[in-house]
């Protein structure tokens, strides 16, 4: 039975010194029985009042740690089925299979290869989180000096799968110790030897099977006290991961059910590489913690973090750009200058536009705090006293000779005060971006 | 262990839309695509029946395809001039349903006469049996000169005509109703006037049921995020019983992906001549698998290897036991 965050309340110490990074010690226990914060946040919690609160008021579903200090990647610790409702806190990881039957000179173009696939989209930097070290060989030292080189050359977060329990307890308290892998046993093993391997490993553990299977196996390490742990619908079919995803998710959150209260892994590798990516994008959809890919492909790595960095995005916040003055191709004092908001998608959909259209320009971002033209307009804040300051602050009176701008159509209603505030010549461009390349094309070249 | 039982009890369903007419309905269609029908949240059989699945349309164009990216030329060959050798060609890579846009009526674009319009679609119809959409040029005053003349030209075919929109949809709902077309309606992003331009055209008498709607796309990377959360909602109000959101949802996936810049020449240190061609096939393909995930009826697509990783995607979505 959850508390309630007047349960909490009643056992903090109700000092508020905020050092939980919250103002007070009500507010603090709202977060945790809601599930968004741990009591571990609280430091003058004392030992009895935390012995009883501990199980009461674990978030639903646990965070997980992976990896070594000071970059390991968390997740799990999710608070509500729907990102609409909230925001999904914990982007998935996505994890790259390496054999570890690759001899050594393979393995160090792989790490070439892991190091390179780096992306920036919208002025982020997107790259896979994880390597995932499969024991193909079937040997307990081989998969120890995969792991070794790997780790060495790259020092990322692991996930090791193997059949054999001695394969994982080699490499994870030898070359990996200290260095929190995520152990999957692929093969048969008893709850006592998992919790004896995560133990032995200070690492979490991945199990799997059915979700009362899971269920069973999460219940039976937590009576020996390992608690970090991840479940997996194993290798089955595309249709019963996303429902294992969907049924174990409603399960931690709606009926707050422990046994099925961890973050999810799924396997999203197999021969059919495009199959592979395209279900790696729906699970990130739809609640996986991990997902374990073969997409080394920039074609097939791509779209999966993109999914990522777009679903993770947080819906009550709006993405924003740096207002400023950009400069898009080879611009030329001759080039034409647009203006449009500080909100991304205003941005980036402007952006592309003039890129299509292969016309270099500028783009001026005003700050309207993330709002888009029609939103920024009608709260004041994309009027002509901020186009014009941003105009001015930027010095775009030095950057463009022909001293004029074109605004958004949906904002020609302060054309001339913009033109009287900012004293350059004002254009009113097309309403909508995808206007933009015919309006460049024929009524700017018409000037 | 006994786990707790997770599905959810929906209290009603997405409607079911029938879009082409076959002889024995008036028409001249071979086939026929009946939309909607779930009765749960996708691919979750375990609560509910997953009603149709989700129909493909390809998009064709009735002029100006040669501003498409190359890659998409090149998989079409030399039927993008011709609109009914284009649609034989789209049905052969597997279109469930042409998705018509008539892209030379803009007047920027060609400016073509509502009878002109109205022969290229009798030309689609001869070329291909399967049921039509046709999508005006999106401005205003063209669209109801245009949509009219299309809509008397295709009666009896029962088609998708869209689209109405919240400050132009009285021409166009009059005309459907009067043809027996189903009607698409378009909304900019937003759950609130897509209700609104649902309950505009039932107030000027078309009935819910009869209606496609097209919350407008965006590409991955390129705003997926808004409309994946806009049409789960509309989904969860849909199953809630919700009637003005309980309308089978398209998604306009081949236009908005290839417009990304990943698509057409991806900015990127590793794209090799092997795997640049690659890439907007992948984006595609992949708007499409993201935005199934929030509740799709219908896919408009282009390139003919998406359109195979989709069928292939939504069998292995919707497939219980390994393939």
């Amino acid at each position: 039975m959850a508390l309630t965050g007047l349960d909490i309340y009643k056992q903090l110490p109700k000092e508020n010194c905020k050092e939980c990074g919250l103002p007070t010690c009500l507010a603090f226990a709202m977060k945790v029985a809601s599930g968004q914060v741990g009591l571990e946040e609280c430091p003058r919690l004392t030992d009895d009042a935390r012995g009883e609160l501990d199980e009461a008021s674990a978030p639903p579903q646990r965070l997980v740690t992976i990896g070594p200090d000071p970059d390991p990647v968390q997740i799990g610790q999710e608070t509500v089925l729907f990102r609409h409702d909230e925001k999904f806190h914990h982007p998935p990881a996505v994890a790259l299979t390496v054999s570890d039957s690759l001899d050594e000179s393979a393995l160090g173009d792989l790490c070439t290869e892991f190091k390179a696939l780096e992306f920036t989209r919208v002025g982020e930097t997107l790259r896979p989180t994880m390597v995932a070290l499969i024991n193909d060989s079937g040997s307990a030292d081989t998969m120890s000096a995969a792991a070794q080189m790997l780790h060495s050359a790259l020092s990322v977060p692991m996930v090791l799968l193997s059949d054999k329990i001695d394969a994982l307890s080699a490499a994870a308290t030898g070359p990996l110790s200290g260095a929190r892998p995520l152990l999957m046993c692929t093969g048969e093993a008893s709850a006592d030897d998992l919790a004896a391997l995560a133990k032995q490993a200070g690492a979490p553990i991945c199990v799997a099977g059915d979700a009362e299977t899971v269920a069973d196996r999460v219940e039976a390490l937590g009576k020996l006290e390992v608690k970090d742990v991840v479940i997996s619908p194993g290798r089955t079919s595309t249709a019963e991961a996303l429902q294992f995803l969907t049924q174990t998710r409603r399960a931690a959150l709606k009926s707050k059910f422990r046994p099925l209260g961890c973050p999810v892994l799924v396997l999203a590798d197999g021969d059919d590489k495009v199959a592979g990516m395209l279900d790696a994008c729906a699970f990130v959809c739809k609640y996986a913690g991990v997902v374990v890919s073969n997409a080394w492909d920039g074609h097939l790595l791509v779209p999966i973090l993109t999914t990522r960095q777009n679903i993770y995005t947080d819906p009550q916040k709006p993405v924003q750009v740096e207002p400023k003055l950009y400069e898009i191709g080879e611009v030329t004092p001759q080039s034409p200058l647009l203006v449009t908001t500080n909100f991304s998608l205003s941005y980036y959909s402007v952006e592309a536009e003039v890129e299509t259209a292969r016309i270099p320009c500028y783009i001026l971002a005003v700050d309207t705090e993330g709002t888009s033209v029609l939103t920024g307009w009608a709260a004041d804040k994309f009027n002509p006293e901020t186009i014009t300051n941003a105009l001015t602050a930027n010095n775009a009176g030095d950057k463009v000779e022909h001293h004029t701008v074109i605004i958004p159509g949906h904002v020609a209603v302060i054309s001339a005060s913009l033109a009287e505030e900012s004293g350059w010549k004002v254009l009113v461009g097309p309403k909508e971006a995808t206007g933009i390349g015919p309006y460049l094309k024929s009524d700017w070249n018409a000037l | 262990m006994t786990i707790p039982d997770t599905s959810e009890k929906w209290a009603s369903s997405i409607n079911e839309v029938t879009i082409g007419a076959t002889a024995e309905d008036g028409g001249t269609r071979t086939s026929t695509v009946t939309l909607g029908g779930a009765k749960a949240l996708p691919f979750l059989s375990f609560e509910g029946s997953p009603g149709r699945p989700t129909a493909i349309a390809v998009e064709i164009w009735d002029g100006g395809a040669e501003a498409w990216p190359d890659q998409l030329k090149d998989a079409y060959g030399d039927v993008l001039s011709s609109p009914g050798e284009w649609a034989k060609k789209a049905v052969e890579f597997g279109a469930e349903m042409i998705c018509l846009r008539l892209m030379s009526a803009h007047p920027d674009a060609g400016d073509r006469s509502p009878e002109q319009c109205a022969e290229t679609v009798k030309e689609v119809l001869q070329a291909v049996g399967v049921p039509l959409i046709v999508w005006g040029c999106g401005v205003d005053e063209k669209d109801n000169e245009t949509l009219p003349a299309v809509s008397a030209a295709a009666k009896g075919e029962n088609c998708l005509l869209g689209t109405a929109r919240e400050k132009n949809y009285r021409t166009l709902v009059a005309v459907c109703q009067a043809d027996k077309h189903k009607l698409l309606a378009e909304s900019p992003l937003d759950i609130n006037i897509a209700k609104q331009v649902n309950i505009l055209c039932t107030d000027a008498g078309f009935p819910l049921e009869d209606m496609v709607v097209f919350p407008t796309t965006g590409a991955l990377g390129y705003g997926i995020e808004y409309v994946y959360s806009i049409q789960e909602r509309g989904r969860l109000a849909g199953l809630g019983g919700d009637k003005l959101l309980a309308q089978p949802v398209l998604c306009d996936v081949g236009y908005e992906a290839w417009r990304a810049k990943e698509a057409k020449a991806p900015p990127f240190a590793c794209v090799t001549d092997e795997t640049r061609n690659e890439w907007g096939i992948m984006w595609e393909a992949a708007t499409a698998a993201v935005l199934l995930q929030s509740g799709v009826e219908l896919l408009v697509l282009r390139h003919p290897k998406a359109i195979e990783y989709i069928k292939q995607t939504l069998a292995r979505f919707t497939q219980a036991a390994p393939a």
